[in-house]
């Protein structure tokens, strides 16, 4: 641990974008504390009132603060990054391990069906998903996770594949552990470092999905703020508000930006040559 | 050869199989059945009548393996069923006026992101932690963070708002009947202009980062030790040694890429106005015009499945090694 944290130290851009993230999380958790208005209240004589000492970042449509409304945004990146990357987490972890643990038909199951899932293109996959449900935080949440496993699973495979021939596991095996206590006990711990580093680089990942659902409106549903839809309030206002569409993205920006840093600097002192196995893809 | 392609084709035949599953679990997602997710929605004016045609277009009344059969046995036959909205037409004819818009970006894009993105990877490979390196490993990181949207926005409110020089909308212009016939061209290629900006940008941060990352792994092999050693140009080295070889992964990473590039198209679309797939599916899932939908996913994830194989099979062509190590295995 002491020679991670050296190695990560080492790192500044990995550094700053740590720092930036739990800024982030602070400012999402005291979000209705910091924010300077009612993000929901409208006010008419305000609508879209250029960014002043009153509204640093102006207002929008319907004269509510953008600060305000951005504030509370983040608390949906926040639920939003953490919750669908957990549900992702936990089915890439259950199946990557029965497959790398079982193997036969069970990895060759799992196997061709993250094939079959890489095969969808996500966002379309993501859309006819939500056309059948009602769009809230929370399906959208359950919707990401259950579209973005697969790495996960992959890598975890992967892991147990070479973990399980290990002398460690095969004493178990002989003093009569059984398997779950093996899995469990055993080889999980020993293989959660590359899936810590995607669930890291997973975060921004879904943070950019999320909003580019509510971008198109297909997201969180107002009156709830969330980047992507205050974004998509934005898009009806270009000519006229351009604060409406510039401050919210360029939050997403350095949001997604840190998560990143920060993972690939999490990934780099953990060992280098992770680098290979967790790389990012879109 | 031959073998190797049939082989990659006989794999992919679950997958297409897989595809119509996954979808018709999709269908089958809503709570209480997709049936009654419509009312709610639409008011009892079309309700009743689309819930009648939804239980003879996809049999629900009937048990589920039977309907999964009937699904299928249609989806083979390529009857997407009708559209829900007013004009009633087949999905397939509503999906096919579409698809060449999404198709032609798509290529464009993927032709632009490999001729920029290849020379930029090779150029920070070789002067490894240069200004330049440096400058572009800023360029892809940013690249990766930058949301889609959010840039087009952007482009939109610098290009076509304050500076009037690019159309923010659509494809063509509102007077384009009257032009004359290199005005409508050129007017065309103005339309295209920010749409494929945006949806490149991604991509190559992407693509250039991979290169780079190749080109850094090939240089330290040992023949291209040997070819400096027998008095190369170190021209040559890079561009027929090197080169050559690192190129081989980027086709599965091109390949690996495009559903990511494809489902970039919903946004960009939907943003600029292109009649397009992407557009088609937003505006079907407003209007849950259901059997649009499933047409557009099972569509749009064969076409994907489809370009993983003309990939597989090409990368099978340049690289001998692939090919041959598949046969040896079985």
């Amino acid at each position: 641990m002491s020679g991670f944290w050296r190695a990560f130290r080492k790192n500044r851009l990995a550094l700053i974008g740590g720092v930036v993230v739990l800024v982030l999380i602070v400012v999402a958790v005291l979000a209705p504390m910091l924010s300077p208005w009612n993000p929901y209240r409208p006010d008419v004589k305000k609508i879209l009132s250029t960014p002043s000492s009153h509204h640093p970042l102006g207002t929008d449509q319907l004269g509510r603060d953008v600060l305000s409304r951005m504030l509370h945004g983040a608390r949906v990146s926040l639920a939003v990054g953490f919750v669908s990357v957990g549900i992702a987490a936990l089915i890439g972890v259950v199946l990557g391990a029965a497959a790398g643990y079982r193997g036969g038909s069970v990895d060759a199951t799992v196997m061709r069906l993250v094939d079959l899932m890489l095969v969808f293109p996500s966002f379309f996959l993501l859309l006819a998903v939500l056309a059948f449900l009602r769009p809230t935080i929370w399906t959208i949440m359950a919707v990401i996770g259950a579209t973005s496993w697969m790495r996960v699973a992959r890598l975890l495979r992967a892991e147990f594949l070479s973990l399980k021939e290990r002398e460690f596991v095969l004493w178990s095996h002989a003093i009569g552990a059984s398997g779950f206590r093996i899995v469990w006990r055993h080889i999980l711990p020993n293989a959660m470092a590359p899936v810590l580093v995607a669930m890291t680089l997973g975060i921004p990942a879904a943070i950019l999905t999320e909003s580019g659902l509510s971008f198109l409106g297909l997201g969180v549903q107002p009156p709830y703020a969330s980047w992507g839809n205050i974004l998509n309030e934005g898009k009806d206002a270009i000519e006229v508000g351009w604060w409406l569409s510039f401050y919210p993205g360029l939050a997403i920006l350095v949001t997604v930006l840190s998560y990143n840093l920060l993972g690939e600097g999490i990934r780099d002192a953990l060992d280098p040559r992770l680098r290979q196995a967790v790389g990012r893809g879109r | 050869m031959t073998l190797y392609a049939i082989r990659r084709l006989l794999v992919a035949i679950p997958l297409l199989i897989g595809i119509t599953f996954i979808s018709f679990i999709v269908i089958h997602l809503a709570p209480g059945g997709p049936v009654d997710q419509i009312g709610g929605d639409l008011g009892p004016r079309s309700t009743a009548q689309m819930q009648k045609l939804m239980r003879e277009q996809w049999g629900l009344d009937k048990p589920l393996h039977v309907q999964y059969g009937l699904w299928l046995s249609r989806i083979v036959r390529l009857d997407f069923g009708r559209s829900f909205a007013p004009d009633g037409r087949p999905v397939l004819h509503k999906i096919a006026e579409r698809l060449p818009v999404t198709l032609l970006l798509n290529i464009i894009e993927l032709l632009i992101i490999v001729a920029v993105a290849i020379p930029i990877g090779v150029a920070s490979a070789t002067r490894q932690y240069s200004l330049f390196d440096k400058f572009t490993t800023m360029f892809v990181f940013v690249g990766f963070a930058t949301p889609d949207f959010w840039f087009a926005l952007l482009l939109m409110m610098l290009f076509g708002v304050q500076l009037g020089w690019l159309p923010i909308s659509g494809l063509r212009s509102p007077n384009w009947e009257y032009l004359s016939f290199w005005r409508q061209q050129w007017d065309f290629l103005g339309h295209l202009v920010l749409p494929i900006a945006v949806a490149t940008f991604g991509g190559l941060a992407g693509l250039s980062r991979y290169m780079r990352q190749a080109m850094l792994e090939v240089v330290r092999q040992d023949y291209i030790q040997s070819a400096r050693a027998k008095g190369l140009a170190e021209a040559v080295v890079i561009r027929k040694h090197a080169l050559r070889n690192a190129l081989l992964p980027i086709v599965t990473i091109l390949a690996l890429s495009l559903p990511g590039l494809i489902g970039g198209s919903v946004i960009v679309e939907w943003t600029f106005g292109i009649p397009g797939m992407g557009q088609l599916m937003v505006q079907a899932v407003f209007q849950r015009d259901y059997p649009l939908v499933m047409g557009n996913l099972v569509i749009v994830a064969t076409l994907t499945l489809v370009a993983n194989l003309i990939a597989d099979v090409s990368y099978g062509v340049i690289d001998p090694r692939i090919r041959l190590a598949g046969r040896r295995a079985r």
